[in-house]
């Protein structure tokens, strides 16, 4: 029973980071339909832009008491700016004049994007893994007979506040509006007045930026990363996207912390070596059975 | 009868739309003046919907120009065009259904930066289609479709045009409901804002116009005053169905 619950918030830390990185995936298939396949290499570079920073801050090791949150406020920030921009120029150099392309053509360039990425990463930080800083303090709180560190509580933490800030942004500010509506009808949203490239934009900032936050999440829970992470993890994301209802927030969440635990309890259960055999079982299932997703919504269309 | 399109509010000249190698649109003229309300005529396929979309900046024409307020429109993105007080219901009505009532008017007056007078804007669209009112916060998608069609023009009516370029706004609904359309856009204009209406139910659109054009494959073939239209034999013989 005690390794039940171990294993569960194991797996509800890296449900969360999946959670983050499924929100990009999901945030631009709504807007544009592309599954931008170089979405995972920006979560792999968020985690080497935080490298940097930390590196330019002088961390190398624990941080205690209230410097923790300064030095991980800067560094997340950080990263995720930096991936929003990635976000944004991939967006603007690669996509936007494939924009009316049909769907082939997009998808092979996302494919494309993502390993010029990974050469890039490469080239940057070599072809080994790279060690990340055990930034968190180590020490375990117990929580009713379950050991909860303080990195797992910040994980969870840091993906559930960020995910209720997406939905306020979404839901209540003009720009959220106006992504939505762009998202259901690009050129009726012209019509209002929105400016479509300026939207797609900033959906594509928002979604790289969490990547990059997610990026830093899990370098800090691994202490390591490497240039080729993205490809496993941004796979992942996608099936929890998927699994979620592709094109829908709150799905991308589910899906992000249900892919997380069953991962963690296939990989305890069967074994590691069964982990990612389970979760594309999940895709290729969630695709035959229900391929508008577990939330995905079925909406009257009055013609 | 032919007037003048110097100083009008809307000014299009020899405007040609084709797609791909299909010419939707052979050179047509066409002029609203402030606080008419203008009706374009045609059948199927005659190319007034392209008309339409060409004034809005979402058809780019091969030649010939589009004014607004006395201003080239060539090279304006059509979301500045919406911004300048030109604003385009168009075909098909395209409302936002998966967002609600008041989200979808709210996105009319998206270029209103101002809270109050996005408020505002909204009591007196409600006070034109209470209907809307009693379901503000449902989806849109559970209107029925003339009451789908009342958010389409009050929808339009939040970004406080100027001109308003309706497309079809009868099409489909109960005659209850089309009677209401046309009441609606009768009293729109009253209020002060300038109607291109195109227009299958040619007899109620001319009722309520001041002038009308006829448009036959892209070509614009006769404009008159809406009197003379409704007294002419021949137009009633082919729009009017006699
Ligand atoms: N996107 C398009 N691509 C190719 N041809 C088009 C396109 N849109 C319209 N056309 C063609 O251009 C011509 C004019 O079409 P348009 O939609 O402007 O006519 P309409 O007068 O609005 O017709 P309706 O009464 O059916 O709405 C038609 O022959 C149509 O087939
Ligand atoms: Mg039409």
């Amino acid at each position: 029973m005690h390794e039940f619950f171990a294993q569960l918030v194991n797996g509800i830390a890296l449900g969360g980071i999946y959670a983050l990185i499924a929100l990009g995936y999901t945030m631009v298939y709504g807007i544009i339909e592309l599954i931008n396949f170089a979405h995972g290499d920006v979560y792999t570079l968020g985690s080497f832009f935080s490298l940097t920073i930390l590196g330019a801050l002088g961390v190398s090791g624990e941080v205690r008491g209230p410097l923790l949150i300064v030095d991980v406020g800067v560094t997340i920030i950080g990263a995720a700016m930096l991936c929003g921009i990635v976000g944004i120029l991939i967006e603007r150099l690669a996509y936007r004049r494939l924009r009316f392309a049909g769907r082939l053509a997009p998808l092979i360039t996302a494919i494309g994007v993502s390993f010029i990425l990974e050469n890039v990463m490469q080239v940057w930080r070599g072809p080994s893994p790279v060690a990340f800083p055990a930034v968190f303090p180590t020490h375990i709180y117990n929580v009713g007979g379950v050991g909860i560190s303080l990195l797992q509580l910040a994980v969870v933490t840091l993906a559930i506040g960020t995910m209720l800030l997406l939905e306020f942004f979404v839901h209540h500010t003009r720009f959220g509006q106006a992504m939505r509506a762009t998202a259901q009808d690009r050129e009726a949203a012209t019509l209002m007045g929105i400016d479509i490239n300026r939207t797609i934009a900033l959906t594509f900032f928002v979604g790289s930026a969490l990547a990059g936050l997610a990026g830093f999440v899990s370098g800090a829970y691994y202490q390591s990363t490497w240039f080729f992470n993205g490809f496993g993890a941004g796979l992942k994301a996608f099936t929890a996207a998927v699994l979620g209802g592709i094109g829908n927030l709150a799905g991308a969440m589910l899906g992000g912390f249900l892919i997380g635990i069953i991962e963690s309890f296939a990989t305890w259960k069967l074994g590691g070596q069964w982990s990612n055999v389970t979760v594309f079982t999940i895709l290729v299932l969630t695709l035959v059975f229900r391929p508008a997703g577990l939330l995905g919504e079925v909406t009257p269309e009055k013609v | 009868m032919s007037t003048s399109a110097a100083g009008s509010m809307l000014d299009v000249r020899d405007l040609v739309v084709r797609y791909g190698g299909v010419t939707a649109l052979h050179g047509c003229s066409l002029h609203v003046d402030t606080g008419e309300i203008v009706a374009l005529l045609g059948g199927n396929g005659a190319g007034k919907t392209t008309m339409l979309r060409s004034i809005s900046g979402l058809v780019r024409p091969a030649s010939g120009s589009v004014a607004f307020l006395g201003r080239s429109l060539s090279g304006t993105a059509p979301f500045n065009i919406a911004r300048s007080g030109l604003v385009h219901a168009p075909e098909g009505r395209r409302i936002f259904t998966r967002m609600t009532i008041r989200e979808n008017l709210d996105l009319g007056a998206y270029a209103v930066r101002s809270r109050q007078e996005a408020d505002r804007r909204r009591q007196e669209v409600l006070s034109i289609f209470p209907r809307l009112q009693e379901r503000l916060d449902q989806s849109a998608g559970t209107l029925s479709g003339g009451e789908q069609q009342m958010l389409a023009i009050g929808r339009a009516l939040m970004a406080g045009p100027q001109l308003l370029l309706l497309d079809e706004p009868s099409l489909g609904l109960a005659p209850l409901f089309v009677q209401t359309i046309f009441k609606v856009i009768r009293e729109i204009n009253e209020r002060g804002t300038a109607v291109l209406l195109v227009e299958q139910n040619a007899r109620a659109a001319l009722h309520i116009a001041a002038r009308a054009y006829l448009l036959e494959n892209g070509c614009i073939v006769r404009e008159a005053s809406a009197e003379a239209m409704l007294d002419d034999p021949s137009v009633v013989a082919a729009y009017l169905g006699a």
